[in-house]
């Protein structure tokens, strides 16, 4: 192992690690806010990517622009699947609105699948690269994680600044309470939700920009943003940032040392051993 | 008589499911025969799964996992030592239930969200496992030479064998899961289901009894995993450790009435009815998938006791005889 093949590749996982954890992020506010296990999260992120090749293919848009227009995108389909699916069984036990959001799965692979088929599609963008010895930057890898960078900025100036935004950390926080001040909680998860789907609709747009995909591509990562969000500790968004790069980067090391085979082995053992030793997280309060 | 009133309801159902299931061997209909052979295993899996989901609450979303072991431990036992069929799957069963004690003494610990996200990182863990491991055929999987089947007289006499295998094992599930939930270990952990902390101060063990209800649901996905690849001649890991299975398996339970008996058999009988039914219609048959989604989201909604306990809590009077 040479240690610029070490460097390159721990520089390329740490990039797509941000992907991941901007993904993740939204798994981790939807469950913070309502105690909701998202399971349509891989078919959003999906949806993320076709947005952008519909939106490139069909119209002609920039796919940075399009992005743009999926996050609008994101956050109504988000609000759509609260009223749809998740309202009504808000305060059941979780196996209910497991099995909801998974329904939700089911309805958007089954349509994908119609629509888009299960051949692989890309979203072609060039933006050369720059090199510095081993390392070669591609442009594209740059922007997205710029992009990744902003939205999560954006984000918390939105959680934090905003007035809507607090309504949304009073809710997660105890919303009896937060209804007693006079905050709509309906709408709160609704939009709670919205910008849930909003941020997997903009990782896999991200992601579309960089790698080939299908309808059924989301499922990977589905399962990253699980590993992740158990890394970072259930309903903390800056965690899930953080293993996101976390685990970017020990996939790029791992591939280095061992198989490429054997690295999901070790990043869902990872997972279970950190549920059980440490379930608020590495970075949440001890258990 | 008083012997058959009391256990009724169990006679009655297990009769059902014999009729049905001689049924394709008295006309000789094997297509028939296949598709109740995919039902008495949907039942298998439904009906464990309910002994953890339904009893004692703790939902296993990669429940497949036992299923895969199994199929591929007897697959191996199978190609590798030559082990007649039956040996090989009950012996496979063995390793299958102390995997299962081991994983389950730590995440039983775990609660709601934490135990459903842990069983499915396990399930992906064995996948990748599997895919790498070589005395398993790694990727590729493993499969059977077609002269394997000559000891059982060809490969239609081995169908037939794997069919009444089936039924075996559905019927045992079933009964298995009706004794559980009459005595006083069933008893326990119906009380872990509705409050934990409540059950050990009126003297419950709970660890010892999930894992208990554990090790038993995890027994027949093991055994159902052996005959359906033994039938199958091919093992590979992605089949072999299906989440969307482990889900619809889930789904069958929710949507027969979970915690009841009859409710996972007739939810797998309804739910393999109804896909074939969509696969088979022309408009339908590509958006299969999304029909079942709606489907599901509908029991989820606004049936949410199932089919079962719909029944239960509509007619009172009933309540005695459906379980």
């Amino acid at each position: 192992m040479s240690l610029d093949a070490l460097v390159a590749s721990s520089i390329d996982g740490l990039m797509l690690g941000f992907l991941y954890g901007l993904a993740a992020m939204g798994l981790t506010l939807i469950f913070g806010v309502m105690r909701v296990i998202n399971l349509s999260h891989g078919p959003v992120i999906a949806l993320g990517m076709f947005v952008i090749l519909e939106l490139t293919t069909r119209f002609g848009i920039n796919p940075y622009l399009a992005l743009v227009l999926a996050l609008a995108i994101g956050l109504a389909f988000g609000v759509v699947i609260y009223f749809v699916a998740v309202q009504r069984v808000i305060n059941a036990p979780e196996l209910t609105t497991l099995l909801a959001t998974f329904s939700v799965n089911l309805m958007i692979i089954g349509l994908g699948t119609v629509i888009w088929t299960t051949s692989p599609r890309a979203v072609n963008v060039s933006l050369g690269s720059v090199s510095a010895g081993a390392v070669t930057i591609l442009g594209t890898h740059a922007v997205a994680v710029a992009i990744a960078i902003a939205v999560t900025i954006g984000l918390y100036v939105f959680l934090y600044r905003t007035r809507p935004g607090k309504s949304i950390r009073a809710v997660a926080n105890n919303r009896a309470a937060a209804e007693l001040m006079g905050i709509d909680s309906n709408a709160v998860l609704a939009l709670s939700f919205g910008l849930g789907t909003m941020l997997a609709m903009a990782s896999g747009g991200l992601l579309a920009t960089l790698f080939s995909f299908t309808i059924l591509s989301g499922g990977t990562y589905e399962t990253k943003s699980f590993v992740i969000v158990v890394l970072g500790g259930l309903g903390n968004p800056t965690g899930a940032l953080l293993g996101g790069v976390l685990l970017g980067l020990l996939e790029g090391v791992a591939t280095i040392a061992m198989p490429v085979g054997w690295v999901p082995v070790f990043e869902y053992v990872i997972f279970v051993l950190i549920l059980l030793l440490r379930p608020r997280g590495l970075l949440g309060p001890r258990a | 008589m008083s012997r058959f009133r009391e256990h009724g309801f169990l006679l009655s159902l297990l009769g059902v499911i014999v009729a049905a299931a001689a049924t394709p061997l008295l006309l000789g209909n094997p297509s028939l025969r296949e598709e109740l052979f995919l039902v008495l295993m949907l039942a298998t899996l439904a009906s464990s799964l309910n002994i953890i989901m339904g009893y004692t609450g703790y939902v296993s979303f990669g429940h497949i996992v036992f299923f895969g072991l199994g199929g591929y431990f007897a697959f191996y036992l199978m190609q590798t030592y030559q082990w007649n069929f039956v040996a090989a799957a009950l012996a496979a069963a063995l390793p299958s239930c102390v995997i299962a004690l081991l994983i389950g003494m730590p995440i039983l610990r775990l609660r709601g969200a934490y135990f459903a996200l842990a069983t499915i990182g396990i399930n992906e863990a064995t996948r990748s496992f599997v895919n790498n491991f070589d005395p398993f055929g790694g990727a590729v999987g493993m499969f059977f030479n077609f002269s394997v089947y000559d000891a059982y007289g060809g490969a239609r006499n081995a169908a037939q064998l794997a069919y009444v295998g089936m039924l075996a094992v559905a019927l045992a599930a079933i009964v298995t899961s009706y004794a559980i939930k009459r005595s006083k270990f069933g008893l326990a952990l119906l009380a872990i289901r509705e409050d934990q902390d409540v059950a050990m101060v009126v003297g419950v063990r709970p660890a010892r009894a999930k894992v208990t209800a554990y090790v038993i649901s995890a027994f027949f996905p093991s055994l159902a995993g052996a005959i359906f690849f033994f039938k199958n001649g091919i093992i590979e890991p992605g089949p072999a450790f299906d989440l969307l299975r482990s889900i619809e398996a889930l789904v069958m339970v929710m949507l027969g009435g979970i915690g009841t008996l009859a409710g996972p058999v007739i939810g797998a009988a309804l739910y393999e009815e109804l896909r074939g039914l969509l696969i088979t219609n022309e408009t339908l048959s590509s958006l299969h998938l999304f029909v079942a989604g709606v489907v599901l989201l509908v029991v989820v909604l606004f049936v949410t006791a199932g089919i079962i306990g719909t029944v239960r809590q509509r007619f009172p009077p009933l309540r005695r005889y459906v379980q």
